[in-house]
């Protein structure tokens, strides 16, 4: 028997960073939210508190706090000619198993995109021509803003998270120790840097030496104690380094928990459903409109709720299956590119290499989730690719996240024997070692990489999988060899006597190798509502009352994490849906 | 009531359906007052007592304590992976949520070029599962290739037998993925060897002294600024000191 809630203003699709990131605004502003969420309450301190999170086998290993894939996957193929096979066990896609998404257990890297990102089409051609943005497999489109139009909401989540780093650029202004290669920022970040430790040391000393521009990559393990504008306190990071996969117990890194839902879950005017999964977006009879969702709760009952406003805040790969599912917009054909939804799939590609520095002792322990150097002397078009044979490029950045002695078990020299008396021994001897450059390289969207429901494998409530067609572009191979060859020099330079390269993109692309948990696109935004599924207050072009948002959203990705650009456009959707569209409901863009 | 009586009454209210759909509240308003631990987040301790759970096979049993102490020996380093518990941790990590697939997507087919189109080895079968058929076909090829069972090899040639199966020069069925069974125990040895000691292996946490990791310690503030010296901190387990 279906039942029907009382009627929402607003309904929230999954309570990660960007569904607790709308709540909070619209709530403030006065309307009723409800959430729903398919995981269960988690928070930091009755959840992972310092008795229970410090344990690699359960959250690092096993994964405990992912949503499983027996009830989130898809399945895969590179190419069109295949039938796609279901990932059965963890892969790239690390959704949240809770409340507060994967938003709960990420490592904690806080990028900004670069300028370049937002028009890269235009910026690609005015540049390099035509040619070069049209090669015959990219499909690069523009995301119809800019940066400068995302800053004020960069800067508004940065407060939020109460992100630690140094400003490289304060309105034009180059700052030493900053990245200066980013994008303009209208101020500092709200607390300072993270500690240099002696990864960082060493890759920094080295890549100044060869004229590149390092820093502390900022992150949201905050390195002070710090009050954020809603009034939530959070303490300063103690470097345990259980952070990605881990919730925290310190009150240290950011999160929905940590950041927003004390002063959220307060709001009488906000209510949230928990461990119930909303399985489609109701449309009006005249398809012009959504008039709610359906969703079945942890006893298998379906239920309805209605809302005057749904926002799909859900993961990227569940944002895209929830429009396919509920039949809004256009599906994607590769065949002709018509249609939008599921267009623009993009990963990331990375390479780097893994060193091992004789005499070293990094007491890799000590660490943080995001803690790092970066440079980006070779990340989006802050180098000249005029005679190169790609587009954008990655960060290139070492790490100071952990020591995690199970899985640093496979970071041996090569030729180190992995079992017996001699892996012992090899472990003995570099486990102190051991440091690594990745490659965080930019992912381009191709004509084929697309997502759509799979012909023959359900999820547990007998809808159809979300089946992923995807392979790297010669673009980003070309790309993540040549980023590979520049952290070889680097790590010589850095003084490492046993170096190993790699390269995800030498071989095809998998969900089942961990290149990286970035996954974007299938439901992009676009100026065009022929190559986009939102505009660009990522309101759906085909019903006006839904809004996604979601790094399914991202037209291409960048040689950065997602989640900062995530949460500043949940902030500007948010206030655009309380400050004009409840004013004079319709299309936010005219075409 | 204590703590096991209260999971017992709560798997009760389960089983009946209706009282537990009332019992569990889904809908929230308010910030939740209690801020008790949750209980499911406490860590599940390996099950001890001295009997093995889901290993009960004489011979299977063997058989993996041999592989497990071929893959990590005693030696001059520590003691080997069975002196270190890493067996009482394989059974318990098999008779709990690892060992039943519990997280893994397990409906079929499994399509022929599966493996090779995802560059991994999927499965539908359980670990648990792997772990009956795998034992099992390793006896049977060191009883076919010997005339002995394994766990009686010389230790070279049962590291002969490791190595091909590792390189996939060997096959012990035509239904086992041998490199992948391989890789399965290389992987929970290791696991056992290095986790906390709750679950069953690292005792005394030989795995974290022989690579000098301080354990489940959260605060390294005091030791953040003494960059590339040499700490020399005791280790530390989830398991609470007497």
């Amino acid at each position: 028997m279906m039942t029907t809630n009382s009627k929402a203003d607003v309904i929230v699709v999954g309570l990660g960073w960007a569904g607790s990131l709308m709540a909070e605004e619209l709530t403030r502003a006065g309307l009723n939210v409800v959430a729903i969420d398919r995981g269960p309450w988690i928070d930091t301190s009755t959840h992972t508190p310092p008795a229970v999170d410090p344990d690699e086998l359960r959250w690092g290993i096993r994964k405990e706090l992912f949503s499983p894939p027996k009830d989130n996957t898809l399945t895969f193929r590179n190419t069109l000619d295949q039938t796609a096979v279901p990932q059965r066990d963890f892969g790239i896609f690390e959704l949240g198993g809770g409340v507060g998404g994967a938003g709960f257990h990420w490592a904690g890297m806080a990028w900004r995109f670069n300028p370049y990102d937002f028009e890269i089409r235009s910026k690609t051609i005015e540049r390099y021509g035509i040619d070069r943005a049209e090669d015959g497999e990219l499909q690069l489109q523009d995301w119809g803003i800019t940066y400068d139009e995302l800053e004020p909401f960069y800067d508004r989540w940065e407060r939020i998270a109460g992100i630690s780093g140094k400003a490289g650029n304060l309105n034009g202004e180059k700052i030493e120790g900053g990245n200066v290669l980013e994008g303009p920022r209208s101020r500092d970040y709200p607390t300072p840097p993270l500690k240099t430790l002696r990864s960082m040391e060493v890759f920094n000393e080295a890549t100044e030496r060869m004229g590149y521009h390092p820093f502390t990559i900022p992150v949201a393990n905050i390195s002070q104690a710090y009050v954020n504008p809603l009034g939530v306190s959070m303490g300063a990071c103690s470097y345990c380094g259980f952070c990605l996969g881990f919730g925290c117990g310190n009150f240290s890194k950011s999160s929905p928990q940590a950041c927003i839902f004390p002063a959220l879950m307060r709001r009488s005017n906000f209510r949230l459903l928990t461990e119930s999964c909303v399985t489609r977006v109701n449309k009006a009879p005249d398809g012009q409109t959504v008039t709610g969702v359906t969703y079945v709760d942890a006893h298998g009952k379906e239920h309805v709720q209605e809302g005057d406003i749904v926002c799909i805040t859900a993961f990227q790969i569940d944002s895209t299956r929830l429009m396919l599912l509920s039949g809004i917009g256009q599906p994607y054909d590769p065949r002709d590119q018509s249609g939008v939804v599921g267009r623009n799939f993009s990963f990331q590609t990375v390479s780097g290499v893994d060193m091992w520095i004789e005499g070293e002792q990094m007491n890799p322990f000590i660490g943080a989730g995001g803690l790092g150097s970066q440079i980006d002397d070779f990340n989006a078009d802050n180098f000249d690719h005029s005679d190169l044979d790609f587009l954008h490029g990655a960060g290139m950045l070492t790490l100071a996240r952990d020591g995690m002695p199970i899985s640093k078990a496979n970071k041996l020299p090569q030729g180190s024997p992995r079992w017996g008396s001699g892996f012992k021994q090899a472990y003995k001897d570099h486990y102190q070692t051991y440091t690594t450059i990745f490659n965080q390289g930019s992912s381009m969207p191709i004509k084929h990489g697309y997502l759509d429901l799979d012909p023959n494998y359900k999820d547990k409530f007998g809808q159809p999988l979300l089946r992923l067609t995807y392979d790297y572009s010669q673009s980003d191979r070309n790309m993540a060899k040549f980023t590979m060859d520049r952290s070889i020099e680097i790590a010589k330079e850095m003084g490492a006597q046993h170096i190993t390269p790699f390269n995800f993109a030498d071989k095809p692309f998998t969900t089942s190798i961990i290149a990286s948990d970035h996954v974007i696109g299938g439901t992009p935004m676009g100026a065009d509502p022929r190559t986009s599924v939102v505009n660009p207050y990522l309101q759906s072009w085909d019903c006006h009352n839904l809004f996604i948002c979601s790094a399914s959203v991202f037209p291409m990705n960048s040689g950065y994490n997602p989640t900062e650009t995530v949460g500043a456009l949940a902030i500007r959707t948010a206030q655009a849906i309380h400050q004009q569209y409840i004013q004079n409901p319709g299309a936010l863009v005219k075409v | 009531m204590n703590r096991r009586e209260a999971l017992k009454s709560l798997s009760a209210l389960i089983a009946t359906g209706a009282v537990a759909a009332s019992a569990r509240a889904s809908e929230m308003q308010g910030y939740p007052s209690n801020l008790a631990v949750a209980d499911e987040f406490l860590p599940r301790p390996a099950m001890d007592g001295g009997k093995m759970h889901v290993l009960t096979d004489e011979t299977a049993l063997k058989t993996v304590t041999a592989v497990f102490d071929r893959l990590i020996p005693a030696d001059d380093l520590g003691p080997s992976a069975s002196e270190a518990g890493c067996i009482v941790f394989l059974d318990s990590q098999l008779a709990d949520r690892f060992g039943q697939g519990a997280q893994l997507y397990r409906e079929g087919p499994k399509l022929p070029g599966a493996d090779e189109l995802t560059q991994a080895p999927q499965f539908i079968a359980t670990p648990r599962e792997r772990y009956e058929t795998g034992l099992k076909a390793l006896e049977a090829y060191a009883q076919q290739t010997d005339g002995a069972a394994f766990a009686d090899l010389q230790p070279d040639r049962q590291d002969e037998i490791l190595q091909g199966m590792e390189e996939g020069s060997i096959s012990l069925a035509d239904d086992i993925n041998t490199k992948a069974f391989f890789e399965l125990m290389l992987q929970n040895v290791r696991e056992g060897y290095f986790s906390d000691p709750i679950y069953g292996g690292n005792k005394d946490m030989v795995g974290w002294k022989l690579i000098g990791f301080p354990g489940a310690r959260y605060d390294y503030r005091l030791y953040a600024d003494r960059v590339g010296q040499k700490l020399d901190l005791e280790s530390i387990s989830l398991i609470p000191l007497d």
